[in-house]
């Protein structure tokens, strides 16, 4: 465990200081195609602020990252009272994996299930899982998926997720100044090209198109680079599941229900890609290869049940070895340190699941935190009251009863809508 | 020149010494801490078994003698002192807990109703915490146990009165079956 954090660090660092060296040769080369007249200070002022936009972007994520993300994704915080299994769940695992606090649990209103992880710190962790998630997975695929995103956790693979992803962000966006400008300067005027042809020399011309080349580039370089290392992720981060839960099935069949389920309308946005337990982006399936970051479903669904000797890093590393021609994936220490436990048996919940249910239920857990109270009806029937409701009495719309309305039920509703509006 | 060589080593050996206890000091720690975290878990389960026991009487007429079973077992796992005793009691608290929840079968008022299956919830995430943090503390114990067999720290734990911690076992029938797998 120690060793694999110890190994994605080094590679972390390594990974970050290559991007960062394409985002300085990216910043150079628009230095020095803007001054060919001094490439030494055009080249040197590039650099600079590329490193400055960097800088600024990194400082950002780190203050406020994992709000950003989450209000991007649309998140809203839940406590135990609202959604007890979930929270239950995410708590288990907390316990399993040996982290330092609780990560805080968030609900993101979408029928497509899918998850992801956040924290730039273990302390500051959160999980993040859709509504469609937990109504289509019983107990213990949730319980598979919610040890996945703890796993990225664990290993610090928020942290770097995080970091990579701002780095390829300052890449893209210069780059894509740079082109804009050079697409503007050319349509009016072209005070470039003339400065060009005067200061001669074909060695300067050459120069400018290896500048145009690598702005062009620079950004799919530093992209794949950024996909290539998140694909290993996932694999440890399956492993991960596997060995906190003791139960490997409960991922591979949450998986094979998660990508029968995807949707390419769910695609937030194209940073967050990476992060969630299956790529939104990749729904159709086809885009497995060099720029996929997550690796084939069906491969991680085929080594999780292979993990016929149990729920261990060993017993996941032969299944992978079994898929990927002996190709190891974990570290030696990390592996003779992993204890055999054994595998679960499943839960008695999950043969009898309910799906249409649950996602009744999970829809009264939004309703709560947005400052409904539920008042349930004696003919089946809940109703949402509002938490300005100024009648006494409510009468249902089905069978016509009378209600009284708790004023209790009034009061908690108005303090989960001031919750849900503190943590916005 | 003679005397600054011995000091030192008898500076360096006291220093050694001071490390080796203070490592079996971190370790003991780390056992008691696991220890705690199970204790909290087991106590929220023996809280939440009464609200069970009280849920299921208005539902279950008959099952009077299943019921009392389950009391029962939960004052003895109440009162277990030392971490066998424990291991033990949980154990007969298991049993009895798995015989009611098959008589539940046969209520389906109960099984339905929304007290029960929230209790049945915070049961279930309760044994699957009991159950982790049981990994927890054994991983420790056993770091803790094969340290002060070792030489050398063996004589600093006999020195200073280390004992070696007992393994936190629950008796549950077939824990470790290995599920059949379907492809």
């Amino acid at each position: 465990m120690w060793e694999i954090i110890e190994a994605n660090r080094r590679k972390s660092v390594a990974l970050i200081f290559i991007l960062g060296s394409v985002l300085a040769a990216l910043g150079a080369a628009i230095g020095y195609f803007f001054t060919p007249e001094f490439p030494a200070e055009g080249v040197f002022t590039g650099i600079a602020i590329a490193m400055v936009i960097w800088i600024i972007m990194l400082l950002a994520s780190y203050a406020g990252g994992e709000q950003i993300l989450l209000a991007t994704a649309g998140a809203r915080e839940v406590k135990h009272d609202d959604a007890p299994q979930l929270f239950n769940i995410v708590e288990e695992i907390k316990i399993a994996s040996g982290l330092p606090s609780m990560p805080k649990v968030y609900l993101i209103d979408s029928q497509v299930p899918n998850a992801f992880a956040v924290g730039l710190k273990p302390e500051r962790a959160a999980v993040a899982v859709t509504t469609g998630l937990v109504a289509k997975l019983n107990r213990d695929e949730l319980q598979g998926v919610v040890a996945h995103e703890i796993g990225h956790i664990a290993n610090r693979d928020t942290l770097f997720m995080t970091m990579a992803g701002v780095t390829v962000g300052a890449v893209v966006i210069l780059a894509d100044l740079f082109l804009r400008g050079l697409w503007y300067s050319s349509m009016t005027g072209g005070r470039r090209r003339s400065s060009s042809s005067q200061g001669g020399g074909q060695l300067m011309a050459i120069l400018m198109i290896v500048a145009i080349a690598l702005a062009i580039l620079s950004p799919l370089l530093a992209q794949l680079l950024y996909f290539a290392t998140s694909r290993k992720r996932e694999y440890l981060a399956d492993a991960s599941s596997a060995q906190f839960t003791r139960y490997p099935e409960g991922l591979a069949s949450a998986l094979e229900k998660i990508s029968a389920n995807q949707d390419k309308k769910f695609s937030k946005s194209r940073t967050l890609a990476p992060m969630f337990i299956i790529n939104p982006m990749a729904a159709s399936g086809k885009m497995m290869g060099l720029f996929s970051t997550h690796p084939p479903t069906e491969d991680r669904i085929h080594i999780l049940r292979g993990m016929m000797k149990g729920s261990s890093l060993q017993a996941y590393e032969q299944a992978y070895r079994k898929l990927h021609q002996n190709k190891q994936l974990i570290g030696t220490p990390s592996l003779n340190a992993s204890q055999e436990k054994g595998i679960r048996k499943p839960s008695p919940e999950a043969q009898q699941h309910n799906p249409k249910k649950s996602l009744r239920d999970i829809k009264d857990i939004l309703h709560k935190t947005a400052g409904y109270g539920i008042l349930a009806c004696a003919c089946g029937v809940k109703m949402k009251i509002p938490s300005n409701f100024e009648h006494k009495k409510v009468r249902c719309p089905r069978c016509g009863r009378e209600h009284e309305v708790p004023l209790e039920l009034l009061a908690a509703a108005i303090i989960a809508q001031d919750h849900t509006k503190k943590s916005a | 020149m003679g005397i600054i060589i011995v000091l030192g080593i008898i500076v360096l050996l006291v220093i050694w010494i001071v490390g080796m206890y203070n490592g079996l000091v971190r370790l003991r720690n780390q056992v008691k801490n696991g220890w705690s975290q199970i204790e909290v878990q087991l106590k929220r389960r023996h809280d939440l078994i009464p609200n069970l026991v009280e849920t299921a009487k208005g539902y279950m007429k008959h099952e009077r003698e299943t019921l009392e079973e389950i009391t029962k077992a939960r004052n003895l796992a109440v009162n277990a002192n030392s971490v066998a005793e424990h291991g033990k009691a949980e154990g007969k608290l298991n049993e009895a807990l798995s015989k009611f929840l098959m008589v539940v079968e046969n209520y389906p008022d109960l099984k339905a109703s929304q007290n029960f299956l929230a209790l049945q919830e915070e049961l279930t995430t309760t044994e699957n915490k009991v159950s982790f943090s049981r990994q927890f503390y054994n991983d420790q114990v056993l770091k803790f146990n094969t340290r002060i067999e070792s030489v050398p720290t063996n004589i600093i734990a006999g020195m200073f009165n280390f004992k070696q911690a007992e393994f936190f076992e629950v008796e549950v029938a077939a824990e470790r079956e290995v599920p059949k797998v379907k492809f």
